[in-house]
């Protein structure tokens, strides 16, 4: 899949600022004025972001609004029910921390489970796609659900949990890709089934429909060099997630802190990068490219 | 679930309006309907009620929209302003550019006409061009066949009266068996894939000749991946089985060929290998009835296969024999070819007996009588339900000519050519070589030259020589170099001029030929020849003249631009007189009109000639007192008349009781009439005319009455040739007419009277090129045409070298590799892609993909320009010096055709250039840059 | 509306005959043709006449080659466009309800108005029939030319996809797959017609005909020679001709 600068800022973004939405509604944090101004300030810039910059690759942005009709069948339909409905929530439960130093835990537990929908909703997108084995899988939702409480964590300063959750990140980051490198050998689909012609021999595409692209070439088939593959996945194993770890057992200031989420932050795009950069479409079959 | 649907019109308004035109984006002329929006053209569907193409219609005439909007289409008439080849013009009105035309060409053609070389490539207007040339008086006159498929077509029309495409095809609907040599993809591209649906449709079989197995091979139910060139050799074996085992149809070859004709035997005599001939110059063969000499066609002869005659102290036996001799000879089993070939001898064994098997023992039979010349009923027509069809493939190579006579013959000996399942001819074929013109030469300052050009020589008498016996065209052709170049040498042209052999000339007159690139050998070294100077700094080739309606190569190396109009902005007529588009059985024609009006300040080139024709004071476009005659080309389609009663058009001629076909008097609403019918007319052979039509009575009188001859011409087939014996007789010393010594021993050997196989030309110094490189045109795009296409260029726009699986492992490339490819004219750097289902020593691309900068209004950086390339730079017009110490030309012997497949390379892994090599620099676009983003729409 | 109809009245669809499709891509500029003047925004086409020209095309022809284990490699031609499936993973997935199959006669189109041009239906369909236009910004498929196949400002004969009625080679059918005595349910019936991608669970309602056999050794019998040489056959042919009789 060609990974779209829109697409990884959204997933990365609006994931850490659902996930930190999870631990402020849960009340695992609590502060109020202008403390709790900060922290809402940047889970919402980060989810507000994230959401806006998924609209960059819309063909019709002006048309959103009718996303939210078929949340019956669409994830995508879903997920922006949930946002929306998170955010409305989180907002009215902020604005109890911040202006009147009330917690209100009813809605900060439903705006928190809300949040946490928004993110299994965001995956689920992915995670039913069975045109990309590499995401049709449990370690989808796994890996989009232990980023966002864990960066969630890290950004609250929860330093416990977020070790906690950091290595959880790593079991269902390996495990992705674990399963993921075998997910298209294992889905069946291969140039023989799409094309049905696999009994009389070994096919292989002879010449493309046109010799130029087209929009499927480039939204779909983007292939990763395996040396850049191995660099990338250091990059999200270490920098995204050990690292950070690291840094919150060795003890936690301000500074240090601060370092650890920017170190997550470019380890969460360098994973989701290859989230959808080593994601194979079938639809690469039929151009003979995978 | 329905009421959540959006409402939707499934009836939205189609178009304004039809009209119905031919297309024109390859030379197959099928019928398009052209749906009309406020004025414009919205869509391009096929014409269901069009002969050539029933409503079915390929990519390119579906995108024609896309060629009538092309941003490469020239706007006004254009004067050189810069160095030639620059691409630097003025644009210059009309009045301007003709005054200029008429200033060059009036003095010549009062002192010099032959200075003045006319050639019109891909002309679908050859019957009027050629007579503006005739009318000119120049004897330098084409088209494009001659570097196209004049060996197939001379062949054909030298052994049966007919070859291919216009003037023969498959019966499609009654063929069991049906086989396919060499075809470039878009050849007679709609109708042979409708002949191959309904082959399929039916579950006959096909069975696909050709070193590559793409396209209509790729659904041949049999690949027969023949080593390039040997078509012949092959086909010679198949005969051989076939002769050897006697599955050859005796009945047929007895009464409708020359097989029974006796031929002089005396190797002493003066007309020795010539037919024995009556006083009325009829041949002879011996009636079985009397065992008595008799002409072929007298009342029920029943020609004798096998008796032989002593005549004046002479044997005479018939051509059988000679046959028989050189079909059996062992150097044409299948043992001895298999090696050349690339095929088993198994394989060709049971190639063979396929063929007989079908023929003879699934023959069919249809319930129609006929009669033949001879006065003879016969009951039923019988059917040898095998069929064949061949062009460029076999035909573009240095022996396709004798290759192409091998394939006539294979299919005459099976009984199979005017018989229910076989190849059938078209209308006005057949049409044996003795009907048509022979060329003319003959030049007289101020005056036509002294009858049309191009024609079939039947002997040494009938070449187009000076008085020294040297060539009298530019092109060579119709002299002893090849003989019978039936469609002239294109080709030769700017070779011939620039080097001043046979003269020199001072006007190339060139209409729609893409010289400077892809329609030329040895594309570099042309356009070096179009833009040399001499000593005084002038150019050698001192005028040239253009006309197309797009900005080709071709358009920089011109100083006066004549723009033509699109195929819909114009009028033109697809004549019987030219080459038709009739079925087997029906007769057609069409006609293209204007179905808009162009929107820049181009014109017709016929129209131009018109006009320049009245200019030049030209006796057929004048009227007695000096105006004008034909006010457009339109004008002309009406009223020209070329012999009594026939014109330009056949359809809705003025006869004594009305409107009739055919023949008749110019009706002035002619064109009206074409247009309400759908932009074509046709007739349909009765039935009983509808097969033997060389032989059968019905059908010669119905031609008579449809013009196409003024009185029946029956003939037999000409498995042996006497026109080439002709030749070789005098290449053996005898008669008046006699070579030059050194064409002497060639002409010996080439101009055999029966069919035989040799190693193409340039083999002889191929060593060392161990590899076969062929092009073929995609069927998505018609030669360079396609390029300028937004929607086709995106279908083919870069043509890898495709290398088959050996030659791919041996050099050890990979996807994206590139390499040098040498041949012993030239090398080129190229991107090469794998293939497996090629031949194992052949590798091949597309043709004129490969763009020069600047042309077509592609940008500079278009794939086409940096990664497209041309194989015409490895190919020479003249093959490398041999012992003799002589350049023989890169021809066919007999007819002259252009050999660009008999090229040879080797290949090695190269590092990627920057751009495929060779690169040229950029030339000047005569036209605006073109759109970033298309989005073509004309309704609302 | 994106949930997909439980049944469809009537299941239109192509069958596309590869033993046939011999690669000219008529279909496609067809089709090309047709669609950017008729259903919806035109087929646009970016840097035409440049270096990376790309344009939306609804159907596209493939080409693919097969090396069998013993004989000559082959080659086949691959059209391909939307299949219509009867579970459209498209459909479902169509956040805003552009995207919807017809109860009618099972067609998949979209609703172009309503489309925010997101892309997810591209995404889910493993065929590749799915592009969004850069021009307009929505995404664009095969229609089955719904705007033909009922027209009634067609000719009758004319109703049908643009596609089917340009095929030159006659590779292309389009009928009812819901009627067993259609033409299509016949032919895929008959000739083995092939879901592409079964495992996807898409339930494709276009067929794909695989090819026929190809290089089965022709195995006439063997021709006997009559004569070794011209000598013996002009023996042979007079034996023969005294056969024949009249000749």
């Amino acid at each position: 899949m060609h990974p779209a600068p829109s697409v990884i800022l959204f997933t990365s973004l609006s994931g850490l600022g659902f996930g930190l939405l999870v631990w402020l509604g849960l009340g695992v944090l609590a502060p109020t004025g202008w403390v709790a101004f900060v922290f809402f300030t940047i889970a919402y810039l980060l989810a507000v972001g994230g959401l806006m910059a998924s609209t960059f690759h819309l063909g019709h942005p002006e048309r959103a609004l009718k996303a939210f009709t078929q949340w019956r069948t669409s994830w995508l339909s879903r997920e922006a029910w949930a946002s929306v409905a998170a955010l409305v929530l989180m907002a009215l439960y902020g604005a109890g921390l911040v202006f009147f130093a009330s917690r209100w835990a009813v809605l900060g537990y439903l705006g928190a489970a809300l949040s946490l929908l928004t993110v299994i909703t965001t995956s689920m997108i992915y995670a039913q796609m069975r045109t990309v084995p590499r995401w049709n899988n449990p370690t989808t939702p796994a890996m989009f659900l232990s980023y966002s409480l864990a960066g969630g964590a890290l950004l609250a300063g929860e330093v416990t949990i977020a070790i906690w959750l950091l290595t959880i990140a790593v079991v269902a980051q390996v495990a992705h890709w674990v399963v993921g490198d075998r997910a298209l050998a294992g889905s069946g689909t291969t140039i023989a089934s799409a094309t049905g012609l696999g009994d009389r021999g070994a096919v292989r595409s002879f010449e493309p429909p046109h010799t130029g692209t087209n929009y499927l070439m480039d939204e779909f088939i983007h292939v990763v060099g395996r040396k850049h593959r191995v660099t990338l996945r250091a990059i999200a194993l270490i920098s995204g997630l050990l690292m950070p770890s690291l840094i919150l057992l060795a003890g936690v200031g301000h500074l240090l802190a601060a370092v650890a989420v920017l170190l997550h932050l470019v380890g969460v795009f360098a994973s989701r990068w290859l989230f959808f950069a080593e994601a194979e479409h079938v639809v690469g079959l039929y151009y003979g490219k995978r | 679930m329905a009421k959540d649907q959006p409402q939707l019109d499934t009836s939205p308004h189609v178009s304004d309006e039809v009209r119905k035109t031919t297309c024109y984006m390859c030379a197959c002329r099928c019928g398009i309907n052209v749906h009309m929006k406020e004025g414009k053209v919205a869509y391009i569907e096929g014409n269901r009620d069009h002969p050539v193409n029933r409503g079915v219609l390929c990519a390119k005439g579906s995108a024609g929209i896309m060629q009538v909007n092309a941003p490469s289409r020239l706007r006004a008439p254009l004067k050189r302003v810069g160095p030639r080849g620059s691409g630097e013009f003025e644009e210059i009105s009309w009045d301007e550019a003709l005054e200029i035309a008429t200033g060059w060409l009036k003095p010549l053609r009062e002192t010099a006409p032959e200075k003045l070389a006319f050639f019109t490539g891909r002309d679908q207007s050859q019957s009027f061009t050629g007579l503006w040339a005739q009318s000119f008086g120049t004897p330098n006159y084409a088209a494009h066949g001659g570097f196209c498929s004049v060996n197939m077509a001379a062949a054909g029309i030298y052994t049966m009266g007919g070859a291919f495409w216009e003037f023969g095809q498959p019966d499609w609907d009654h063929t069991k068996l049906f086989l396919l040599f060499g075809v470039a993809e878009d050849h007679d591209s709609n109708p042979i894939k409708m002949g191959i649906g309904k082959i399929k449709e039916r579950g006959a079989r096909m069975i696909g000749v050709n070193p590559i197995r793409s396209g209509y091979n790729a659904v041949a139910d049999d690949w027969i991946g023949i080593t390039p060139g040997t078509d012949g050799l092959l086909i010679m074996a198949l005969i051989h089985e076939l002769m050897k085992a006697g599955k050859v149809d005796l009945d047929y070859l007895a009464q409708f060929t020359n097989a029974a004709c006796l031929i002089d035997s005396d190797p002493n005599s003066d007309s020795h290998g010539l037919l024995l001939k009556d006083s009325e110059g009829q041949p002879q063969v011996i009636d079985r009835r009397t065992g008595q000499v008799a002409p072929w066609n007298g009342e029920g002869v029943q020609p004798d296969l096998s008796a032989t005659d002593r005549h004046a102290g002479i044997t005479h036996r018939p051509v059988f024999h000679a046959m028989a001799e050189r079909f059996l000879d062992p150097q044409w089993a299948p043992d001895a070819v298999a090696g050349k070939t690339g095929i088993s001898a198994d394989r060709i064994r049971a190639l063979a007996a396929e063929l007989a098997r079908v023929a003879f023992d699934e023959a069919i039979e249809l319930d129609r009588a006929w009669t033949d010349f001879r006065g003879v009923t016969h009951p039923k027509m019988i059917g040898r339900p095998v069929s064949m069809h061949a062009m460029r493939g076999i035909s573009a190579h240095s022996n396709g000519f004798q290759t192409a006579r091998a394939l006539h013959t294979l299919q005459i000996l099976l009984g199979s050519v005017e018989t229910p399942g076989g190849m059938r001819f078209k209308p006005p074929y057949p049409k044996p070589h003795t009907a048509h013109p022979k060329p003319h030469c003959k030049v007289t300052p101020g005056a036509a030259l002294d009858g049309p050009h191009l024609g079939y020589p039947q002997g040494p008498e009938d070449l187009c020589l000076t008085e020294t016996g040297g060539p009298a065209r530019i092109d060579k052709a119709f002299s002893w170099d090849n003989p019978l170049s039936a469609h002239g040498m294109m080709h030769m042209v700017i070779s011939n001029a620039h080097a001043g052999d046979p003269y020199r000339i001072d006007t190339l007159f060139l209409y729609m030929a893409n010289m400077s690139w892809n329609s030329s050998m040895n594309t570099r070294q042309t356009m070096h020849m179009l833009t040399d100077t001499d000593e005084n700094g002038d150019y050698v080739i001192p005028r040239i003249i253009y006309s197309d309606a797009y900005s080709s190569e071709m358009v920089a190396y011109a100083d006066l631009v004549l723009p033509d109009t699109t195929y819909l902005e114009r009028h033109d007529c697809i004549s019987l007189l030219d080459r038709p588009i009739c079925e087997a059985d029906a007769v057609a024609d069409a006609i293209r009109w204007p179905v808009v009006d162009p929107d820049r300040d181009v014109r017709a080139f016929q129209s131009v000639l018109c006009d320049l024709g009245a200019r030049l004071n030209l006796p057929g476009f004048v009227t007695e007192d000096g105006s004008q005659l034909y006010a457009d080309y339109a004008d002309y389609m009406t009223n020209h008349i070329r012999r009594p009663g026939i014109g330009p058009l056949a359809g809705w001629r003025v006869g004594e009781h009305g409107l009739q076909h055919g023949r008749g008097a110019p009706n002035a609403g002619q064109i009206d009439s074409y247009i309400r019918n759908g932009g074509f007319w046709m007739e349909h052979i009765p039935e009983g005319a509808a097969y033997y039509k060389p032989f059968n009575s019905a059908y010669q009188d119905w031609a008579v009455q449809m013009g196409f001859y003024d009185s029946p011409q029956p003939y037999i087939f000409s498995l042996y040739s006497e026109p080439l014996r002709r030749l070789q007789l005098a290449a053996e010393g005898t008669g008046a007419h006699q070579p030059p010594e050194h064409l002497r021993a060639r002409l010996q050997t080439h101009m055999d009277p029966l069919p035989f196989w040799f190693e193409p030309l340039g083999d002889e110094t191929a060593e060392g090129y161990p590899l076969h490189a062929l092009t073929q045109r995609p069927m998505a795009m018609y030669h360079s045409w396609g390029s300028q296409n937004a929607w086709l260029r995106q279908i083919h726009g870069v043509n890898p070298l495709y290398v088959p699986t050996k030659i791919w492992k041996a050099q050890g490339f990979a996807e994206g590799d590139w390499a040098v490819v040498i041949s012993p004219a030239g090398s080129i750097t190229v991107p090469v892609a794998h293939m497996a289902a090629l031949n194992e020593n052949t590798v091949w691309t597309w043709n004129a993909i490969g763009k020069r900068k600047g042309a077509w209004a592609l940008d500079a950086d278009a794939p086409e320009a940096t990664k497209g390339y041309l194989l015409n730079h490895l190919i020479h017009e003249l093959l490398p010096e041999k012992g003799d110490g002589m350049r023989w030309s890169n021809s066919d012997p007999v007819t002259g055709q252009a050999a660009w497949f008999d090229l040879r390379v080797k290949i090695a892994k190269s590092p990627a250039p920057q751009e495929a090599q060779p690169a040229f620099g950029s030339v000047g676009s005569p036209v605006p840059d073109a759109t970033e983003t298309l989005a073509w729409k004309v309704g609302k | 509306m994106t949930a997909l109809p439980e049944t469809t009245d009537r299941k239109l669809g192509l069958v596309i005959d590869l033993d046939t499709c011999v690669g000219c891509h008529a279909c496609v500029i067809s089709c090309k043709g047709w669609n950017t003047e008729n259903y919806g925004a035109p087929l646009a086409d970016t840097d035409p006449y440049g270096a990376d020209p790309s344009g939306t095309y609804l159907n596209r022809v493939h080409s693919y080659e097969i090396q069998p284990n013993d004989g000559p490699a082959q080659l086949v031609h691959f059209p391909k466009s939307c299949l219509h499936c009867e579970d459209a993973p498209c459909v479902t997935v169509c956040p805003t309800g552009a995207s919807y199959k017809r109860s009618e006669d099972g067609i998949v189109l979209v609703n172009e108005q309503d489309c925010i041009g997101c892309g997810l239906c591209a995404w889910a369909c493993p065929y590749g029939a799915r592009e969004m236009d850069p021009a307009a910004g929505v995404m664009k498929k095969c229609t089955l030319c719904v705007d033909r196949i009922y027209n009634e400002n067609l000719p009758e004969e004319d109703r049908e996809p643009a596609c089917v009625r340009t095929c030159p080679a006659g590779a292309r059918h389009f009928g009812d797959f819901a009627d067993p005595d259609s033409h299509v349910s016949k032919l895929t019936a008959d000739r083995g017609g092939m879901d592409l991608m079964p495992e996807q669970g898409t339930k494709p309602v276009n067929q794909y005909l695989p090819p026929r056999a190809r290089d089965a050794q022709m195995q006439p019998p063997a021709l006997k020679p009559v004569a070794e040489d011209a000598k013996g056959f002009v023996g042979w042919l007079d034996k023969a001709l005294s056969r024949v009789g009249g000749g």
